[in-house]
C-alpha cells in the first residue's frame, strides 16, 4: 500500500534557517535560548516541534513566525531575508505570510466572528466588501457559517479556535504557526480542530505545530525535537517513516 | 493610502466601541475635559464679551473725534504739571469754526464745544445720583454716535438761547419714568426745572466704564446759567477723514495755539485726545486679564488631559495581550499609534462637545440673569473649543500611544 504522503514531490522552500542563535540579557545572566539551529520547511509540510519547557520551543516559534528577530544566524522566508527586517517590514511579513493559531485563541472579546476574522484584511488594505465576503467565507470553510454575527463570549472553545484558524486562513499565508492549538480544550473538541487542521493540510496548506503533548505531534508528518536550544532530532513521523522506507 | 483610511475607521469603530463597553470609566474621564472645556469657553466668552464691550465703550467716544482738553486722558508726568495749565474755554469752538471756515483745504469738519459736570436729576420721587451733564449746542448732533429713542435732540434756536429743555440718557430715563413716557415732563436737575425733549438710545453699560446711558444733555448757555462755577470744558472737533487722524491732529494743534496766542517757543498748554490712545492704554490690561483667565482655566483643562493620559495607559495596559495579537496579524507601529491616539482623541471629542453644549446653555443663563454683562458665543469660540479637545486628546494620548506602539510583540503576546 502506499501512502499519497511519501508520493507528493516536496514543494519549494518556505522557511530556511541556517544556525540561528537566540540569547537575553536577564539580569547579570544571559539566557541561550537557541544556540545554533538549521532547519528548512518545505511549503505543504505538517510539521511539530516538540521539546520540555526551556528547551526553546517557544524561542523557535517566534522567530518561525517573525515576531522575533535572532540574535545571529541567517533567516529566509520564501527567499527574503528576515534577520534584518524591522519592526513594520516583519509586521507586514506577518500580516501576507502566516497565520497565527494560540491557545488562548486570542479574539478581540467585543468583536463578532466576521470582524475578528476581518483584521488582518483590515492591515493588508483589503477594501470593506471583498474583505467581509472573505471573512465569511473562510468562517463558512470552518464550518461556522451559522456563527458570523456572534461575540466570542457567545461560542463555545472549539468554536472560538475555529473563529481562530479562519482568522489565520484568511489572508491565503504561506504557513500557519499554531501554538499549543488544543490546549485550552477538552480532548474531544481538541480532536475536531486536529481534524480541520489535517483537512487544511490535504488542502495543500503549510502547517507547523508547536506542542508539548505527544499525541498531538502525532498527527504531523514530521516532528523536530528541541533540548536546551538545539535540535535534538528532525524525524518523519513513525507511520510516514515506515512508509516512506518501504517506498524505497 | 487606502489601508491608512481602512485603519483610520477600523479604529474609530474600536473607540467607540471601548467607549461603550466601559461607560462609566468613560464618562468619568471625560467629565474632567467636560469642566475644562465648560470653564475655557466661558472665560473665552467672557473676554470676547470684555473685548465687545471696551470697544463698544470706545465707540461712543467715536473714532473721528478730536478732543481738545485741559489735560491728556492717559497722563504720563505729574499730575501737577498740567493743573496750573490755564482751563479750556467753550469759546475756542467758534474761533475753531472761524478757522476750518477759512481754511479751505481742511481736515476738520466741526469744533463742538461740551461742558461737563456730574449733577441728580430728579422727578417727583424719582431721582437719579451722579448723573454725567453735558452742556453743549445743537451741533453735538454732528459728532455724535448716539441716537434718540424717543422725541429729539435740542435744536439751534433752543441751543443759542439756552432755552430749559434737556435730552436724557436710557438709564436716566428707566430711574426717572419706570412707567411713563418722559417727553414734555419737567425733571428737575440742582432746582431747575428741564423739559424733557429726548430720550438716547440704549447703549449698555461695561463694568460701570463709560455708562453713556447715564448721561443728560442741555443747551450750553443753560448750563452756563446754572452750573458754571464747577465745570469742566472741552472741545470735540470732528475730522473729515479719519483715515488721516494725524495730519488733522496736527491742523487742530496749530489752530489751539493761535487761540491760545501761544508763542512759537513755548509748548502746548493742552491736549489733544482721541479715543486710539484710550484703546492703547487699556488693551494691555484687557491682554492681561485674557492671558492671566485663559491660563487660570487652561489648568483645569489640563487636569482633565492628565485624567486622559492615565486612562488611555490603563487602556494600553490592559489590552497589552490584544497589541500583541494585533500585531501579530500585521498591525504595523503607526496603526497601534493612531487606535490609541484616536480612542483618547474621541474621549475629548466627546468630552468637548458635552462641555460645549453646557456652557453655551450657562451663557444663555448668564445672559438672562445679567443683561449687563457682555457675554457672546462665536461659530470662532466653538470652532476653537473644538480644535482645543481635539489637541488635547492627540496631546495626552500620545505617550501611551507611542509606549503601546513599541511594545514588542512577544512580551505583549505573553502578557496576561
Amino acid at each position: 500500500m502506499l501512502n499519497t504522503e511519501t508520493m507528493r514531490p516536496r514543494g519549494p522552500i518556505v522557511i530556511d534557517i541556517e544556525n540561528i542563535t537566540k540569547h537575553y540579557v536577564m539580569g547579570e545572566e544571559t539566557v541561550h535560548a537557541l544556540r545554533g539551529v538549521t532547519l528548512q520547511i518545505h511549503r505543504n509540510e505538517y510539521l511539530a516541534i516538540m521539546g520540555p519547557s526551556g528547551s526553546g520551543k517557544s524561542t523557535l516559534m517566534n522567530m518561525l513566525g517573525c515576531l522575533d528577530t535572532p540574535s545571529s544566524g541567517r533567516y529566509e522566508f520564501n527567499g527574503k531575508d528576515v534577520s534584518a527586517m524591522d519592526d513594520d517590514e516583519l509586521a507586514a511579513i506577518r500580516n501576507r505570510e502566516i497565520g497565527f493559531v494560540f491557545q488562548t485563541f486570542n479574539l478581540l472579546p467585543r468583536a463578532t466572528s466576521l470582524r475578528n476574522v476581518e483584521l488582518p484584511l483590515i492591515y493588508a488594505g483589503i477594501d470593506p466588501v471583498t474583505r467581509q465576503e472573505r471573512a465569511a467565507q473562510t468562517l463558512r470553510d470552518v464550518g461556522l457559517g451559522e456563527r458570523l454575527l456572534h461575540k466570542p463570549n457567545e461560542l463555545s472553545g472549539g468554536q472560538r479556535q475555529r473563529v481562530a484558524i479562519a482568522r489565520a486562513l484568511v489572508n491565503n499565508p504561506s504557513i500557519i504557526l499554531a501554538d499549543e492549538p488544543t490546549g485550552n480544550l477538552d480532548s474531544k473538541t481538541g480532536e475536531e480542530i486536529m481534524a480541520l487542521l489535517e483537512n487544511l493540510y490535504q488542502a495543500g496548506n503549510t502547517i507547523i505545530l508547536v506542542t508539548h503533548e505527544a499525541d498531538i505531534a502525532h498527527h504531523a508528518r514530521r516532528t523536530v525535537h528541541l533540548r536546551d536550544g538545539l535540535i535534538e532530532s528532525d524525524a518523519l513521523s513513525e507511520a510516514t517513516e515506515i512508509q516512506t522506507l518501504a517506498f524505497t | 493610502m487606502k489601508r491608512f483610511l481602512y485603519e483610520l475607521t477600523e479604529s474609530w469603530k474600536i473607540a467607540a466601541a471601548q467607549m461603550y463597553a466601559n461607560k462609566t470609566r468613560s464618562m468619568l474621564t471625560a467629565l474632567g475635559v467636560i469642566i475644562g472645556i465648560v470653564a475655557v469657553t466661558l472665560m473665552g466668552t467672557a473676554i470676547n464679551g470684555i473685548s465687545t464691550g471696551f470697544d463698544k465703550s470706545m465707540a461712543v467716544l467715536g473714532d473721528d473725534v478730536l478732543y481738545v482738553d485741559q489735560q491728556p486722558w492717559i497722563r504720563k508726568d505729574d499730575w501737577w504739571n498740567f493743573r496750573s495749565r490755564k482751563k479750556i474755554k467753550t469759546e475756542y469752538a467758534e474761533q475753531i469754526n472761524r478757522m476750518i471756515g477759512a481754511a479751505p483745504k481742511s481736515n476738520l469738519l466741526i469744533a463742538v464745544p461740551a461742558s461737563s459736570w456730574f449733577r441728580s436729576v430728579k422727578y417727583n420721587e424719582n431721582q437719579v445720583n451722579n448723573v454725567y451733564m453735558l452742556g453743549t449746542t445743537s451741533d453735538f448732533l454732528a459728532i455724535s454716535t448716539v441716537d434718540c429713542a424717543k422725541g429729539r435732540f435740542f435744536n439751534e434756536i433752543e441751543s443759542r438761547g439756552g432755552a430749559n429743555v434737556v435730552v436724557i440718557g436710557y438709564d436716566v430715563a428707566d430711574g426717572l419714568f419706570p412707567s411713563e413716557n418722559p417727553i414734555d415732563k419737567m425733571v428737575l436737575i440742582n432746582g431747575q426745572p428741564f423739559k424733557v425733549i429726548g430720550v438716547n438710545t440704549r447703549q449698555g453699560t461695561f463694568l460701570g466704564l463709560f455708562s453713556w446711558d447715564s448721561m443728560v444733555a442741555i443747551p450750553l448757555p443753560a448750563f452756563k446759567r446754572y452750573f458754571s462755577a464747577q465745570s469742566e470744558s472741552e472741545i470735540r472737533v470732528k475730522v473729515k477723514d479719519k483715515t488721516k487722524l494725524a495730519e488733522s491732529k496736527d491742523e487742530l494743534i496749530g489752530y489751539m495755539r493761535r487761540v491760545r496766542e501761544l508763542p512759537p517757543e513755548k509748548d502746548n498748554d493742552f491736549a489733544i485726545n482721541e479715543q486710539q490712545a484710550f484703546k492703547s492704554t487699556l488693551d494691555p490690561v484687557k491682554n492681561s486679564i485674557a492671558v492671566a483667565g485663559l491660563f487660570i482655566t487652561g489648568l483645569s483643562l489640563f487636569v482633565g488631559a492628565i485624567g486622559i493620559m492615565n486612562i488611555t495607559f490603563v487602556s494600553v495596559k490592559e489590552r497589552t495581550k490584544e497589541i500583541g495579537t494585533r500585531k501579530a496579524l500585521g498591525a504595523r507601529r503607526r496603526t497601534i499609534l493612531l487606535q490609541f491616539l484616536i480612542e483618547s482623541t474621541a474621549l475629548c471629542l466627546v468630552g468637548g462637545l458635552i462641555g460645549l453644549t453646557f456652557a453655551f446653555f450657562m451663557c444663555l443663563a448668564i445672559g438672562k440673569a445679567l443683561p449687563s454683562f457682555p457675554i457672546e458665543i462665536s461659530l470662532g469660540l466653538v470652532v476653537t473649543s473644538m480644535i482645543v479637545s481635539v489637541l488635547t486628546g492627540l496631546v495626552s494620548g500620545f505617550a501611551p500611544a507611542w509606549s503601546a506602539s513599541r511594545l514588542d510583540p512577544v512580551t505583549a503576546l505573553r502578557y496576561e
